[in-house]
């Protein structure tokens, strides 16, 4: 299966800095209706993109409803971004939407995995940091674009530039838009020389299974 | 050089490292269930691959299945069947060993994997289920994954994972009565933060640990992941291999004695050091309640909403405004419309006997909603066997079989608009048990009690 490599992005940026914003408001559960990672992206923020759930009636207040945000790309959050549930529906939908980089103070740890395996960027910067930035994009929204170069490890909002630290194995996987699967296969001689070291030494965990109801 | 348990279970799975933070570790025993486990293994399918080792993999139905006494593959949760058949067709054809609706051992995961021995000292084992962590209150390496991480591991038997570093909390002195192992992890939550835990593994010790039985220190690791840490793990003991003893996954005969041997090895040695130690006094823990819409939201029961510090907080307004509270309301006494029990936080035998020993013989409050839906249909079964659904039944509670139920809203069934309720389960985020609903953690007894006087209640109040 092949994922979205990722280099660079560049263009609006919206910023949700609240702290501790859970998968369950980036995508309430009753808003994943079918066996699929698809068709997740009307349900993304549900809880506050719409007056109602049923009649799906844009809320005015809700950021990426307003008409500068349209073309969003980029969130700008707060700390804990993505705790919570480990639906990997709340990466999906977001990247249906069009979002492709998070920069957010610290996130969740399953979410940021969830991210990498997707091919979308969670770029961590200090808080005050991500503040500035979204004080910079709030001046003009639609003009003041934001880029994200993964390549060169730095973010760039106007006068504002800086760099940022990725995991070496996440920055190689999102760059080349490896596989994880697929990478890992290519060690299956350690991992079968592995799995039969560890029958030996652990033997009452495979025993059992054949007496088993 | 002196290891932590952490260290211990991390280097036993080590496969190889691949760069300065990631390692390949080995997995022992996988979990799924109808709400991921149906995406990750079609997906499998699509892509061509297979299940490595499905003997080592399990499912439940649980998150989405209804709980109302006759139920089927139907759900109130519109497309509901649709996962439910998609799994039991996947899980069938690549040979997992399945907890179906109809199975007497049905029931939560983290519920069903310790009643059966799944889980046990010394193994990793994945789930996408981010309360996975539950489980290493055995001593083993659990911890919550996505469904893409689940099919990797699904695979090839292995993980990336990036290391953690290791914490330990030592909770000294002993409980309070009235106050568990739910107050524990609440009490921690609000004290250091929902990120407080971010990027640890922690080691739950200390003696008010090594006092709790297995189901309560499940409930102690089961809210790690609220904590935001990577998992939370207790050493086993004696506590843990008593309780395996005679399961149906346990090792029996020399097979146990020479398992036993190893999981006495699995204990941070005495001078390992940690990254970071946190030490609580359990005499400064009370019977506590969240009032807003994160778990660090909290306070001892007795308290009020706490009053603005400093400068005026956003989130903290929003969360008032969602709770239609005010700062400095009193939380004891505050009207609720409903009562919870049930989840993998707090669903198990000893939970409902907590309950319902302060619900025997008496009424919940007139025209309150109260239902307790039991862990696994095993716990159903051992309650009623001592009377358990008779003394929830008579006292005013829905008695239900076993699921995730309304701990979350998955667009079925839900405690409604605005509604006030008080619950055992893990998360009062914003409409997490139905559409505006306001969910009030808390503890077993508190949940009883509380339901018993129709407002959020004191459990000292009736020892």
């Amino acid at each position: 299966m092949s994922i979205d490599a990722f280099h660079r992005c560049t263009g609006v940026a919206a910023a949700m800095l609240r702290p501790n914003i859970d998968t369950d408001a980036i995508i309430p559960s009753r808003e994943m209706k079918r066996v699929s990672k698809v068709g997740l992206g009307e349900g993304l923020f549900a809880g506050e993109r719409y007056l109602a759930a049923e009649t799906r009636e844009p809320s005015p207040d809700f950021v990426l409803n307003q008409p500068e945000y349209r073309d969003c790309c980029i969130l700008l959050a707060g700390p804990n971004f993505g705790c919570g549930s480990s639906r990997e529906h709340a990466v999906w939908a977001l990247k249906e939407f069009g979002i492709r980089a998070i920069v957010a103070p610290s996130f969740g740890a399953i979410f940021a995995n969830n991210c990498v395996r997707n091919g979308l960027l969670p770029v961590t910067l200090a808080q005050a940091q991500v503040e500035d930035v979204a004080d910079w994009v709030l001046d003009a929204p639609a003009n003041n674009h934001v880029t994200i170069d993964l390549d060169l490890q730095r973010l760039v909002a106007g006068a504002i530039s800086v760099t940022f630290e990725v995991d070496a194995g996440a920055r190689q996987m999102l760059l080349n838009g490896l596989d994880a699967i697929a990478l890992t296969q290519t060690r299956w001689n350690q991992i079968a020389d592995f799995d039969r070291k560890r029958r030996e030494s652990h033997p009452w965990l495979y025993q059992q299974e054949s007496s088993m109801p | 050089m002196a290891s932590t348990l952490f260290d211990k279970l991390w280097n036993e799975h080590l496969i190889e490292r691949q760069d300065d933070h990631t390692d390949l570790i080995y997995i022992d025993r996988i979990f799924l269930h109808e709400r991921t486990g149906s995406i990750a293994l079609e997906s499998l399918e699509a892509d061509g691959r297979q299940v490595f080792c499905p003997e080592q993999v399990f499912c439940c139905m649980d998150h989405i299945v209804d709980t109302y006494p006759g139920r089927g593959d139907d759900t109130t949760m519109p497309s509901g069947r649709d996962f439910i058949v998609a799994t039991r067709s996947a899980v069938a054809e690549a040979g997992i060993t399945l907890f179906d609706l109809g199975d007497p051992r049905q029931g939560i995961v983290h519920v069903v994997s310790p009643e059966q021995g799944i889980v046990q000292p010394g193994v990793t084992l994945v789930c996408p289920d981010s309360h996975t962590c539950t489980q290493g209150a055995f001593g083993a390496l659990a911890w919550g994954i996505g469904s893409s991480e689940a099919e990797h591991a699904l695979v090839t038997k292995s993980l990336r994972v990036q290391r953690p570093r290791t914490m330990r909390v030592r909770f000294e002195g002993a409980l309070s009565p009235a106050v568990s192992a739910k107050d524990m992890v609440l009490y921690l939550i609000a004290a250091f933060g929902a990120s407080g835990g971010s990027g640890y593994a922690i080691e739950f010790a200390g003696p008010a640990v090594e006092a709790l039985d297995m189901e309560a220190r499940m409930t102690l690791c089961n809210m790690a992941v609220e904590f935001s840490a990577f998992t939370g793990i207790i050493a086993p003991d004696d506590t843990t291999f008593s309780y395996l003893r005679g399961r149906p996954y346990s090792p029996t005969g020399d097979a146990l004695a020479q398992a036993e041997n190893y999981w006495r090895s699995l204990r941070s040695d005495p001078d390992a050091q940690f990254g970071r130690e946190l030490v609580i006094d359990c005499a400064d823990i009370e019977p506590s309640v969240t009032w807003g819409t994160s778990p660090e939201h909290c306070v001892p029961i007795s308290a009020a909403v706490p009053l603005s510090v400093g400068s005026d907080d956003p989130a903290r307004e929003r969360a008032l405004r969602y709770m239609g509270l005010a700062p400095g309301q009193r939380l004891s006494g505050l009207a609720i419309e409903a009562a919870f029990i049930g989840s993998c936080t707090n669903a198990r035998l000893s939970d409902l006997r907590a309950a319902a020993k302060v619900l025997r013989g008496r009424r919940v409050a007139d025209g309150l909603r109260a239902i307790c839906v039991p862990g696994s249909m095993q716990v159903r079964a051992a309650a009623e066997a001592e009377g358990l659904d008779r003394v929830f039944i008579d006292a005013g509670f829905e008695w239900r079989e076993s699921g995730c139920s309304m701990c979350f809203y998955a667009g079925g069934e839900h405690f409604g608009y605005e509604q006030r309720v008080i619950s055992t389960t893990n998360r009062n985020f914003e409409s997490r048990q139905g559409p505006r609903t306001r969910t009030h953690l808390a503890s077993p007894v508190t949940v009883a009690v509380s339901a018993l006087r129709g407002c959020i209640t004191d459990p000292r109040d009736f020892l």
